[in-house]
């Protein structure tokens, strides 16, 4: 059996007596014995380090990896600099609480910090917060901003990842918020139907960009008709996204959020990842979660803390911006180093092999004998139709190919990213090939 | 020291990445005009960057952090290992289940052994922290009485002594706070529980031992009054360190439950995050878990649709490193190993609090559970000394302070929790510098306004930070 209890059997004995009691029990005196748990818990016994290292290295190796994968629906396998994770692993970081006292965690907030500046800066928006969980939450707190005594319509484009959606859905029937659903037409927001819906009383337009389907929205259009109509607007974005792409400032926006998971954080079967919430200065006191301010200490030393309290909920209960506590502190350090070590020209470096990478594959797809679904424009992901997708998704496998998303019986969502090479591209379209023929 | 902004150089890289080995497309949509600032550096400049951060930062790895509510037990090193296996942070979420076999097959045995230790029926492991799974399990207790058509319960009972998450998140959740006052124990006040109970009550939300880390041995009358009134009883498992495998939630009566892993189960904290708020609930609530949910078929596990699930709270299936990490700890202490390490964490917290009440105002002089609470309220007034000082004066000494101001109803609180992985020498050393911290108070307490002395700042001015905010760096037009 393993123990992470340093004290001795006599030590313990010892401290118990000094304590002033016989025996354990005696500790638990309070605890009625009709609530005691009679006997052992119904677990195996404790197991030493190495057994424990050979049980979940099995179960590890019961899982197949996939040496190419063109899938992401939300989770993208991007290339991850060892910077990183040297970086993410040392124990100050791993084993540090949230930086409740400043004068010993100027190490966490000043990174916090540079990445609420990164998220800024890759966003073009004002304020950012320090992390909420995921992509799909991000959306959810965001929709939350916008709600007031008037406005309690959330209206959602279909064309947003199907987790954010229900995960919006999910927190509206805890609000009681209302939820509508703007149809999507060839794959795209329809921006007709918004608005005939939008009405005088909406709270918010949630779209994604690129949407699931991995086309670009007309994010402008549709952020100026939610303004006209009085409601805010949201975009969910790819982070690679925002290094090409008219960021959601430049087009309007009140709010970006985002799945952080792209920006160097494994795709560890769905979590941790991260989400990226940023906004304008005039939702700034109504953003969810820690946020880090600069201020000095009495001898005029530049000094972090957490600031903006009064927004939380160890302060303002259930008058809180919302409930979060811990967050994703190590994910969003993780984003920074990434960012950091990729910089500038990195970002538009690894979006644009994304983007062309993802066209050449399409247009190899289509030799091969598949459609693709849409017209739009997209930038990493795309829809084919044509073939038999389980028999396709099979027969990549087998050559060790996670092949795209299968929509339906025909329908594929491919990915790619710069990890794609063009000799695993060609491959992944010839046997596609053989699979229709 | 410098922001990585301030480090950065025009023109500086890493080589990541080969050229690009297909033709370049040129996006049509509308590009981006802004500059990008992010920093340009070179692997040294990160590296060294990072450290020096490093080196601002405490860890529990760095010594004692007797941080009330908040578990800072030592994060085994093992967990780490094995939450890196690249068999594990390599799976794409959506791939094919039966190509996951290894990773369903470890959510499983996790659930399995959490619905054990809680005397649960059934468990989401979705939620990505306490909050997030507190939220979630209310969502369940609404579930509960909208499907029964029991459309009038609309209130959440919370203690004014709990965790400021639980009537923010029952707020979130669309229910009305009905706080009610602790008694002179610090646990719940059964007649007024009973006063406020009725047709209108949707649940109770309770830390048992509560946050004053006293555990309320009145437990199995308070569920059972608000089961009589209708509602379900919600427990919150930030304090659950003090009692695992000794008693359950399950069995005091308690519908629904929320681990916190980055706490009892050992995954670290992170700076902040990111942790695991698993919910687990009694068997006539599993229709109402998020999807989807691990489930058994004989000794394989499969993901399943709860018939009518309140839908997902995150996307996929949750922290799965953190569930890892979790699985591995539990793995290693076992059916022996997960009692005594609450027995130890409850003996060294009395340990403490008795070394420590002749000189400390104790707020519940009591046996506690895994943590205890001070009052520094006769000495702010006697000496103007604060909680605030002592928590800053034991920086110097190399401690982390312990929570502050928290719970609100005990004034200048300090709440201590040592956990069972710290060495009776260790806590020598603190009850020491808290002795030798007093005697500084009696002696000079001008001094303690200025700890502490050793750190790499002194107190920032937080009331500044907030009126001329500054929240990101301003880079040069």
């Amino acid at each position: 059996m393993s123990s992470y209890i340093p004290n001795t059997a006599e030590e313990r004995e010892l401290m118990l007596r000094e304590a002033g009691y016989s025996s354990f029990d005696e500790l638990y005196a309070d605890i009625p014995d009709d609530l005691k748990l009679k006997g052992e818990l119904a677990l195996p016994s404790g197991k030493s380090e190495f057994e424990v290292r050979k049980e979940v290295s099995s179960l590890a190796s019961r899982n197949k990896q996939f040496g190419t994968v063109l899938r992401g629906a939300g989770s993208y396998n991007h290339y991850i600099p060892s910077i990183v994770k040297s970086v993410t692993s040392k124990e100050e970081f791993v084993t540090a609480y949230t930086p409740y006292q400043p004068e010993i965690s100027q190490g966490v907030l000043q990174s916090i910090f540079e990445y609420q500046t990164m998220i800024c800066d890759i966003t073009g928006l004002d304020v950012a917060n320090a992390s909420v969980y995921d992509g799909a939450t991000a959306a959810a707190e965001a929709a939350a901003m916008c709600i007031d005594r008037k406005r309690s319509r959330i209206l959602i484009s279909a064309a947003v990842n199907p987790f954010v959606l229900s995960t919006v859905r999910t927190y509206s029937f805890g609000s009681g918020n209302k939820l509508e659903i703007i149809p999507e037409k060839d794959g795209l927001t329809d921006i007709e139907k918004l608005k005939e819906m939008i009405g005088d009383d909406a709270a918010c337009v949630i779209i994604q960009q690129p949407n699931y389907y991995g086309l670009i929205e007309d994010a402008r259009a549709i952020n100026a008709l939610a303004h006209e109509a009085g409601a805010k607007a949201v975009m969910s974005c790819y982070p690679f996204a925002l290094a090409l792409l008219e960021t959601p400032a430049e087009a309007g926006a009140d709010i970006a959020v985002g799945e952080g998971q792209p920006l160097g954080l494994p795709m560890s079967f769905g979590g941790p990842y991260l989400g990226f919430m940023a906004a304008t200065k005039d939702m700034m006191r109504k953003l969810p979660g820690r946020i880090v301010g600069e201020t000095h200490d009495a001898d005029g030393n530049r000094a972090f803390v957490l600031t903006l309290q009064a927004r939380e909920q160890h302060i303002r209960r259930e008058k809180a911006s919302s409930n979060i506590c811990s967050n994703e502190a190590l994910c969003a350090m993780t984003a920074a180093v990434y960012m950091s070590a990729v910089g500038p020209d990195g970002m538009v470096e690894v979006a644009e092999q994304c983007v062309s990478k993802a066209h050449y594959f399409a247009e190899k797809l289509k030799e091969s004998g598949l459609e693709l679904k849409y017209k739009g424009e997209f930038f990493n992901e795309f829809v084919t139709k044509g073939g038999d997708a389980d028999a396709i998704q099979a027969k990549l496998a087998d050559a060790g190919i996670l092949s795209g998303l299968v929509m339906g019986s025909d329908e594929i969502l491919w990915c790619c990213t710069e990890l794609c090479t063009r000799k695993e591209l060609d491959k992944a379209a010839s046997l596609v090939k053989e699979v229709l023929s | 020291m410098k922001l990585i902004f301030e480090e950065s150089r025009p023109g500086r890289k890493l080589g990541l990445l080969p050229e690009c080995d297909v033709e370049k497309y040129e996006i049509k949509a509308p590009k981006r005009a802004l500059k990008l600032h992010l920093p340009e550096m070179s692997e040294t400049g990160i590296s060294r960057h990072y450290t020096q951060l490093a080196k601002q930062t405490r860890g529990v790895n760095d010594g004692f952090y007797p941080l009330g509510s908040c578990t800072m037990k030592y994060n085994p090193k093992i967990n780490e290992d094995m939450a890196s296996l690249p068999g594990f942070t390599g799976l794409h979420p959506l791939q094919p289940a039966d190509t996951a076999k290894g990773a369903l097959s470890l959510m499983l045995g996790l659930k399995e052994s959490l619905c054990e230790i809680t005397g649960m029926d059934d468990m989401t492991l979705q939620p990505a922290a306490g909050a997030h799974g507190e939220f979630t399990g209310l969502l369940l207790i609404k579930a509960y009485h909208t499907d029964r058509k029991d459309l009038a319960r609309t209130k959440i009972i919370v203690p004014d002594s709990a965790h400021g998450t639980n009537p923010a998140s029952a707020h979130m959740a669309g229910f009305e706070i009905v706080n009610i006052k602790s008694n002179e124990e610090g646990c719940i006040d059964l007649d007024t529980l009973r006063s406020v109970c009725g047709p209108d009550t949707a649940g109770l939300m309770l830390t048992n031992p509560n946050t004053v880390g006293i555990f309320d041995p009145n437990i199995k009358e308070i569920t059972d009054i608000v089961h009589a009134a209708g509602g379900l009883c919600y427990y919150d498992g930030a304090n659950l360190n003090a009692i695992t495998g000794i008693a359950r939630p399950g069995d005091m009566g308690f519908d629904v439950i929320h681990l916190n892993l980055h706490k009892t189960f050992s995954t670290p904290h992170g700076g902040g995050g990111p942790g695991a708020g698993p919910v687990g609930c009694k068997s006539f609530l599993k229709k109402f878990l998020p999807w989807p949910v691990v489930e058994r078929q004989d000794s394989e596990a499969f993901l399943s649709m709860p018939e009518k699930s309140i839908g997902t709270v995150r996307s996929f299936f949750g922290n799965f490193l953190v569930m890892v990490k979790a699985y591995t700890y539990i793995l290693s202490l076992g059916k022996e190993g997960i009692p005594e390490a609450s027995t130890n964490a409850v003996l060294n917290a009395n340990y403490m609090r008795v070394k420590l009440k002749d000189k400390y105002k104790m707020a519940f002089d009591h046996t506690c559970m895994h943590e205890f609470v001070m009052t520094l309220e006769h000495e702010k007034h006697s000496l103007g000394i604060t909680a605030m000082d002592i928590a800053k004066g034991l920086i110097d000494f190399g401690i982390h302070p312990p929570t502050m101001y928290f719970p609100l109803i005990v004034h200048e609180a300090l709440m201590i929790e040592p956990t069972e992985t710290e060495s009776k020498e260790t806590l020598d050393d603190c009850i020491d510098a808290f002795l030798k911290l007093y005697e500084t108070a009696l002696e000079n307490g001008e001094k303690l306004h200025g700890a502490p002395y050793t750190s790499p700042i002194g107190r920032p001015d937080e009331v500044l930070a907030a009126r001329s905010l500054k929240l990101k760096y301003e880079f040069e037009a």
